[in-house]
């Protein structure tokens, strides 16, 4: 059964004045359990309010967005569904995403808490699966470096039990050495839980190496989707062809892409 | 290692914040402090009278028998401004903390829900703010009738809009965080959210106003004692006793020395407040709004 299926999804937002913006503009794809689906566009063309839609943090003006066969919407102010907490989120920002008045260990505590299988994970194997020391539970996240923090939100999402894992560019704002890294082990964790994950990049080189199938986007639209060999080897759509021109090729003659 | 480094962290970052409260001001805002809060909680072992007897000639100017000298029916002044410490300071602490309480769980909720209940409370705090402080107050004293109690519930109704305004806006700021978001995606109610996650990270701006605003209750309490409004007599209150003393010009040590108490709790607590201020300030707004990259 398809875990995640968007159905000409649309978010609009006004403009100041009397226009308006669709951020994304009939979207529909379906991922199914265990799939590995990197998004990939330019920054601006609807990738994180898509994502965040998926989250019923985003509300959407048509269209509908179902999981599990239940349709997701606007989360508001309740108290968010227990079957919907089986998505979960990683943010782009390590510095903002983890409270900064409470330790590591009890804001991870507070995945554990909403997941349905109690006995799946403690604190110290989930901090030993992101490759931190166990011991550093009881410290608080200003401690800890971007890499290190961005490892700290991916266990608290792991632990809650997700089927679907989102990215919402968890890489963009780490190192180029971290990226791969923080990346892989994103697909290692939610292949080992049998969760899909929909990891966002504007990267495509990385996107690569984790996800089974790739869709790009492009002003709110998906372009192109298709098994990440075949659209990285032979791309169909002409943005996708100019978003891989775009990436750097290591080849010692000092070309700029382009 | 990692333990040396936390460890060390830690002790850099109480060493910085005692540094900034080691400046001379804060040092003698504290000692001052400290001083009329020993003088209020030892009031009764330390007074060398009874403060309402009127044992005494009238009107005596200071001397070694009466250190402050007497007022205008026989009382020991000194015996009264220690007794006055025991009147001011824990009404204006008590006045603070609620308005402190009432203001910000208001605000934070402004804040946190928005809409009809954001435009309704904030409308009542801007209705508050339309008058000025001490009229308003004056207002509400009277029109319950004058007595300590009624004027502190006065200021209250006066003073929680400063507290629901600052709120406010800071939880405006920390609401869409990304770790308010992270845990209303696990699950957490607006209010687990907001006392988990908002709360604990916009609380120290708002002990600093609560600090610096502890000067100024005790001189609008004393304001209203003053103008009648607060102490009935002969309850051995500041403001009222500069009131005897301006009725008795001549004589200045009535007005004079519980004039300069006053001035003392009332800079000492801004001194503090300031120092305190200092030393948490950029700290904590950099937790509210998340470190930039």
């Amino acid at each position: 059964m398809t875990l995640l299926s968007l159905d000409d999804v649309r978010v609009t937002y006004k403009l100041p004045g009397r226009g308006t913006l669709n951020a994304v503009d009939g979207v529909s794809f379906d991922l199914e359990p265990r799939q590995v689906l990197g998004l990939v566009g330019e920054s601006g063309c609807g990738k994180s309010t898509l994502a965040r839609a998926v989250c019923g943090l985003e509300p959407t003006s048509a269209g509908s967005i179902s999981f599990n066969g239940q349709r997701i919407g606007k989360l508001g102010l309740r108290k968010r569904d227990p079957a919907l907490m089986r998505i979960q989120m990683v943010f782009q920002n390590p510095f903002a995403s983890l409270n900064p008045r409470r330790t590591i260990g009890s804001q991870i505590e507070d995945g554990l808490r909403v997941n349905p299988d109690r006995d799946a994970w403690n604190v110290a194997q989930l901090l030993e699966h992101v490759e931190l020391d166990a011991s550093s539970r009881d410290r608080y996240p200003h401690q800890f470096s971007g890499g290190q923090r961005q490892r700290i939100a991916i266990a608290r999402a792991i632990a809650a039990g997700p089927e679907l894992l989102i990215g919402d560019e968890p890489i963009a704002s780490l190192d180029a050495s971290l990226q791969a890294r923080v990346a892989k082990l994103m697909r290692k964790l939610a292949v080992e839980t049998g969760a899909a994950l929909l990891f966002i990049s504007h990267d495509l080189s990385v996107v690569r190496v984790i996800a089974d199938d790739v869709a790009v986007m492009s002003a709110g639209k998906i372009v192109e989707r298709g098994p990440v060999d075949r659209v990285w080897t032979n791309p169909q759509d002409a943005y996708t062809q100019r978003l891989l021109a775009a990436i750097p090729v290591v080849d010692g003659l000092g070309r700029l892409p382009g | 290692m990692t333990d040396v480094l936390a460890v060390q962290t830690k002790r850099r970052s109480r060493l910085r914040i005692s540094k900034q409260l080691r400046t001379p001001l804060a040092l003698t805002g504290g000692v001052i402090v400290a001083f009329w809060l020993l003088v209020a909680v030892f009031a009764p072992l330390i007074r060398p009278f009874d403060p309402l007897a009127q044992d005494f000639d009238r009107l005596q100017a200071p001397s070694a028998a009466h250190w402050f000298g007497t007022d205008q029916v026989g009382r020991d002044v000194l015996s009264r401004v220690i007794s006055g410490a025991q009147v001011s300071i824990p009404l204006a602490l008590m006045l603070v903390i609620f308005a402190m309480l009432i203001g910000s769980v208001l605000g934070a909720i402004a804040g946190y829900f928005g809409k009809a209940l954001d435009e309704t409370i904030m409308r009542i705090a801007d209705l508050v703010f339309a008058f000025p402080t001490i009229i308003l107050a004056m207002v509400i004293a009277a029109s319950l009738g004058p007595s300590l109690t009624n004027a502190v519930i006065a200021m209250l109704i006066v003073s929680w809009p400063a507290y629901a305004r600052v709120t406010r806006s800071l939880v405006l700021g920390a609401r869409n965080a990304e770790y308010v978001v992270a845990g209303r995606l696990l699950g957490n109610g607006p209010f687990t959210s907001l006392s988990k996650d908002v709360l604990p990270n916009v609380v120290s701006p708002v002990v600093v106003l609560a600090t610096l605003d502890v000067g100024t209750a005790i001189l609008l309490l004393s304001g209203l004692s003053f103008l009648g409004l607060g102490a009935v007599p002969p309850t051995p209150d500041w403001g009222a006793m500069v009131s005897d003393g301006v009725q008795n010009f001549s004589s200045w040590w009535i007005a004079a020395f519980p004039g300069l108490a006053i001035l003392t709790v009332v800079l000492a607590f801004n001194f503090l407040g300031d120092a305190l201020r200092d030393a948490l300030d950029p700290r904590s707004q950099e937790a509210v709004q998340g470190r930039a990259l």
